[in-house]
């Protein structure tokens, strides 16, 4: 969730009232932003020998790009208090009729395709709103426009350069300007390396570097205004004195270009001279049928369910009553011509956020209050508790690991290639285990293909603990399976082990064998014959196992018969010095593994 | 028993009408033994005692040496003495050793005993009086020093210590006798055949200390408090849904939830992506021996249902990003097959609330569904994240659920596990509309703590499945180790999670009562 810091005294003033941080706070809560910080009794910077004001940090939703700065969120809170009503956006034609043009060339389709754009006449800027606009922009590319990837914006002083605009994508060798602030001109491969290490712009680079041709936008004297996603000129840049504004969006996503045009033009058209004017450009971009006037600043209309408001809500408003709560939410809403149960929406430019009638709900919910909402208890349906089986057959052989006197742990899922491996003594066959991409770090390289190195590793961080130590866990790891839908599958295992002065081999046994007794499972040496009833429908005996993950000789594998089938369930076994010296264990340790899904 | 002096201090007792002095009674004998005897007569109510504790000053090792031969400064000045046409300083450590030099002559220079003349010590009186060496013999002989400068002089000099002495004022108590019998420890087999516990005395037992420590299993705190938040589930009437799986599909775990491609919740920031399988298959039904098909004790005729397409299932997950579709513009992108089928470790277990939900929606009734199991963040590791924690998770889907509803069964549901102040935020998720974060009032931190998210799934999650219009679906979350963190004061998930717990934490928690704690 982004969060916005605005200055308390100017905000306060803009909703009318002084505001104790409590009350802030609550209109926040009500209203679902959140109210992060108040910095009146904090310690705050200095800034050219000035303390900075007192500041109020907000966090705002990620999908209200609305109310990414000062204006907006002003703005909001005052139609929710009613104090303000929507403003309503006034497109304005230039006096002379003709709207100032982008002409796109098709070359950009290979790095950034599309364009969109707006003039503001006559704005006033001081200082703060200065700061405003442009941390807006700043806002906007960290959040909705994905790091600049999807969408970046270049803003420029109209009266420094001159129309018609065209939108390029030439070598970069080819493009020659002098960045903004900066004073020696660049072509495009020196400026990759200009900013290469620029702590605030070296991380967009890598979105257009590769590339042969990079965007560029030229006035009609082939004045360089912008290098999208990168950086503006400096010929063109915006001062405080800037009266008439010219905005250029550049992105690869059609809807997003759109709706950051909006909040541009929604947020600084009220600094105008005629406040919410905006004038209008034309993009011309006949090769991918974008060709078009920016931005539609009009009101979506759409219609809304009163019973389905209604029954969500758990209300039983009326249409007038509706429309009354929708209007704190920043809609113009009146009882539908067409049928009883609808009303007529109308969604401002900028709510890019309302995408259903799902979400007009919520905002009348929103007004009236979740707090006041009439609360009932949903209990019309009767429905049966139960638990996962494997679950539960889990929580037995948990139980009774317990009641043996093993201590359970909870390590991590995910480990490192070595500890699942190598340290181990087993091979990855390729076949076995889930590998991660992109990992931060090496502890979390794949996702685990047994329990042992979580037991090992828990055993190795207690080893002030006394001995002996007896810790076990059920959980799952994790298999490649390329007949799945998604390529790989869950097992629920069961795994203990000892570590103290003996090897505790003949221990791990007993618990192997403990835990089969209580699943019903009976122990044969096999001299007893597979069909002797006595010994039941399921039984397990063991056979010695050669690997080199166990001290030779004194390892088995665990074989279980229930059903009629025959598994081989898991090993146990002390393990082999070498793996104890990769884990950093001095004393020995026996182990126990085994699958308890053929016991479902 | 060589040392026991229950018998001793018994005679001692009977041969004396007043009471005794442990100190002059048996001087030799050291305190602790004459405790222990005490400590077993007073707890039969033998004797009953006093303790005295005195304080006295002893002399040191050095305090010794010194009041035998003299002090530092006085062989000093013997020396100095000796050597009539004056001594080389460098030649003082080779007549009275390097440490009788080193401290000696400074303190004979203090008292004016000597004095420097070049490279020579001259002494400026015939005859001393070596007063460190008088008043350590004293002490020797009284242990005190009427002298406090003196004392604390020599106390630096650490010439002589401090020590606490234990004596006992003994008198005869109720049940005094002239002689301890002979007590049996315990109650023995041996006792009960032979009749001897007929005329046994059993040693009293100690009732103040702790019994023997009895060797116990454990379960992992975490696991207990999982245990509980179940209990309230299944009391709540839900059924368990199979989370037994760690890797989904980015259909599964986002596109299916209506979470577009370019959320920030899919970058490599936050998502652990799997290389290797490479890629998933478009979803399809699972073959009938996968143990994630849903395994239900309702006979299956009164739920079975019209067959599932899946193939339309993901046409209309496309079409509701895309182009919108039942009711939603869609966020108008083009969505990307490839992105949906890559593999990653899912991020919520929302993702098997989808693939339930899509599979009621078969035969859409009431339902409730819940899950408590690991997640994967790929989250940089700091005391309050880890990549890997556990999710709560609870569904409902019923026809014509309200809001407030939701708000009524939260208070139940947090109620049980003894929260009972609520309210509700509005907030944003990506897949449900309305959201409400949810705060409980923490009588001990005396403030709000966010507590879990909770919503309605938006018609764009459900409507694909073929979740009817008229059926609402709650959903709501919250983390198993935060509340966990809160109620037990862990400061470091590190120290509840993963291989770092300490073993002794496991093995001594208490029970988890998660109404009464």
């Amino acid at each position: 969730m982004p969060t916005i810091s605005v200055d308390k005294a100017a905000l306060f003033k803009e909703l009318g009232r002084e505001y104790t941080t409590e009350e802030f706070d609550e209109l926040c809560f009500e209203f679902g932003i959140e109210l992060d910080e108040d910095t009146t009794n904090s310690e705050r910077p200095i800034v050219d020998g000035k303390q900075e004001p007192p500041q109020l940090k907000i966090e705002i939703p990620a999908n209200r790009y609305d109310m990414l700065c000062f204006e907006g969120i002003a703005l909001m809170l005052n139609i929710f208090l009613g104090r303000k009503p929507l403003p309503n956006y006034q497109m304005a034609k230039p006096a002379n009729g003709d709207l100032q043009k982008i002409i796109v060339k098709e070359d950009t389709m290979k790095i950034r395709p599309l364009v969109s754009g707006a003039i503001l006449r006559n704005v006033n800027f001081d200082q703060t709103r200065y700061e405003s606009f442009i941390a807006l922009q700043d806002k906007l590319h960290q959040n909705l426009a994905r790091q600049r990837t999807l969408v970046s914006i270049g803003t420029h002083d109209l009266d420094t350069i001159q129309g018609p605009f065209t939108y390029e994508a030439i070598p970069p060798k080819d493009i020659k300007f002098v960045p903004l602030n900066q004073t020696q001109e660049l072509d495009g491969e020196q400026l990759m390396n200009f900013y290469d290490k620029d702590k605030h712009l070296g991380k967009y680079l890598h979105i257009i570097r590769d590339s042969p041709v990079y965007p560029v936008i030229y006035d009609s004297n082939r004045v360089v205004c912008s290098l999208p996603p990168i950086i503006n000129g400096d010929h063109s840049k915006i001062t405080l004195n800037t009266k008439n504004v010219f905005i250029e969006i550049t992105a690869l996503d059609k809807t997003k270009v759109e709706i950051v045009n909006r909040m541009m033009v929604a947020m600084f058209s009220e600094y105008c001279t005629e406040p919410f004017t905006i004038e209008p450009i034309q993009i011309v971009s006949d090769h991918n049928n974008e060709t078009r006037v920016v931005p539609d600043m009009s009101n979506h209309t759409t219609q809304a369910e009163i019973s389905y408001i209604n029954q969500c809500c758990g209300l039983d408003l009326s249409a007038a009553q509706i429309c009354e709560l929708l209007k704190k939410m920043a809609y113009i809403a009146k009882p539908s011509a067409s049928s009883p149960d609808l009303i007529d929406v109308e969604i401002p430019p900028t709510r890019a956020d309302v995408l259903h009638q799902a979400d007009i709900m919520e905002d009348v919910a929103i007004a009236y209050g979740f707090n006041n909402l009439p609360k009932s208890f949903p209990s019309k349906s009767g429905t049966i508790g139960q638990p996962l089986p494997i679950n539960k057959l889990s929580d037995i052989v948990r139980t009774e690991a317990a009641m043996a006197g093993w201590s359970e742990v909870l390590p991590l899922i995910l480990c490192s290639h070595d500890e699942n491996f190598a340290w181990l003594n087993r091979k990855d066959d390729g076949n076995t285990a889930v590998k991660l991409a992109n990992p931060k770090t090496q502890e979390f390289q794949v996702v685990r293909t047994s329990l042992l190195p979580g037991l090992l590793k828990t055993i190795r961080e207690n080893k002030a603990h006394s001995v002996p130590i007896k810790v076990f866990e059920v959980s799952d790891v994790a298999f490649k399976d390329l007949s799945l839908e998604r390529k790989s599958r869950n097992e629920r295992h069961f795994a203990a082990a000892w570590y103290g002065k003996t090897s505790g081999f003949e221990v791990v046994h007993g618990l192997l064998d403990r835990v089969m007794a209580m699943l019903k499972s009976a122990f044969i040496t096999g001299e007893e014959g597979c069909n002797n009833p006595a010994i039941g429908d399921s039984h397990y005996w063991i056979e010695e196992l050669d690997e080199p993950t166990y001290f030779p000789g004194h390892a088995a594998s665990i074989h279980l018969r229930v059903a009629g089938k025959e598994h081989i369930i898991g090993a146990f076994g002390i393990l082999h010095p070498t793996v104890l010296e990769n884990y950093e264990l001095k004393y020995p340790v026996s182990t126990l593994e085994i699958n308890v899904e053929a016991f479902l | 028993m060589a040392s026991d002096m229950t018998n001793p201090i018994l005679d001692a007792l009977s041969a004396s009408d007043a009471p005794i002095v442990s100190n002059e009674a048996f001087p030799s004998t050291p305190s602790l033994n004459v405790k222990s005897a005490l400590d077993r007569l007073a707890s039969r109510q033998m004797v009953e005692y006093e303790t005295i504790e005195k304080e006295v000053t002893s002399l040191t090792t050095e305090g010794e040496e010194i009041a035998s031969n003299g002090s530092h400064e006085a062989k000093v000045f013997q020396a100095v003495v000796a050597a009539l046409e004056g001594l080389k300083i460098g030649d003082l450590p080779g007549i009275v050793g390097k440490d009788n030099a080193k401290v000696g002559q400074g303190n004979a220079f203090k008292k004016g005993w000597i004095k420097k003349d070049g490279q020579l010590l001259r002494a400026t009186t015939d005859s001393i009086v070596d007063d460190t060496r008088e008043q350590l013999l004293t002490i020797q002989r009284t242990h005190s020093l009427d002298d406090q400068k003196a004392l604390t002089d020599l106390k630096r000099r650490k010439l002589v210590a401090f020590q606490k002495v234990l004596t006992f004022k003994i008198t005869k108590g109720p049940k005094f006798a002239k002689e301890f019998v002979k007590e049996e420890t315990d109650l023995t087999a041996e006792m009960l055949a032979s009749g001897a516990w007929k005329t046994a005395t059993l040693k009293p037992y100690n009732f103040k200390a702790k019994g023997a420590l009895t060797p116990a299993g454990a379960l992992h705190p975490l696991n207990k408090v999982r245990q509980e938040f179940r209990s309230i589930f299944f009391e709540m009437g839900f059924e368990e849904m199979p989370t037994n799986r760690f890797v989904e599909t980015g259909f599964w775990n986002f596109d299916a939830l209506f979470v577009p491609q370019q959320h920030p919740a899919r970058d490599l920031q936050d998502t652990f992506y799997i290389s290797d399988p490479p890629k998933a298959d478009p979803p399809r039904e699972d073959p009938e021996n996968d143990p994630h098909r849903p395994k239900t004790i309702i006979p299956t005729s009164t739920v079975a249902g019209k067959p599932l397409d899946y193939k339309k299932y993901w046409d209309d997950v496309r079409e509701v990003h895309q182009n919108g579709k039942y009711g939603s513009i869609g966020y108008r992108y083009p969505w990307s097959a490839d992105e949906s089928l890559r593999l990653v470790l899912r991020t919520h277990t929302t993702s098997v609330s989808t693939y339930i939900l899509h599979k009621l929606a078969a035969n859409p009734r009431p339902a409730r569904y819940f899950s408590i199991d690991r997640v994967f963040r790929n989250e940089a590791v700091d005391a309050t994240h880890l990549a890997e924690f556990h999710q709560i998770e609870g569904v409902i889907a019923d026809f014509g659920l309200t809001l407030g509803g939701l708000i009524g069964f939260m208070e139940v549901f947090f109620a049980k596990m003894g929260i009972h102040q609520l309210r509700f935020k509005p907030a944003y998720n990506p897949y449900t509309e309305p959201s409400m974060e949810i705060f409980g009032y923490h009588e001990g931190l005396g403030k709000w703590v966010e507590i879990g998210n909770s919503g309605m799934f938006r018609p764009e999650m459900l409507e694909p499945m073929g979740i009817p219009k008229g059926m609402q679906v709650y959903g709501w979350g919250l983390s198993l180790e935060r509340p966990t963190m809160i109620k037990y004061g862990v400061s470091n998930i590190r120290e509840l999670l993963g291989h770092k717990v300490d073993l002794n934490f496991i093995e001594t928690n208490p029970a988890v009562r998660l109404e009464k704690d």
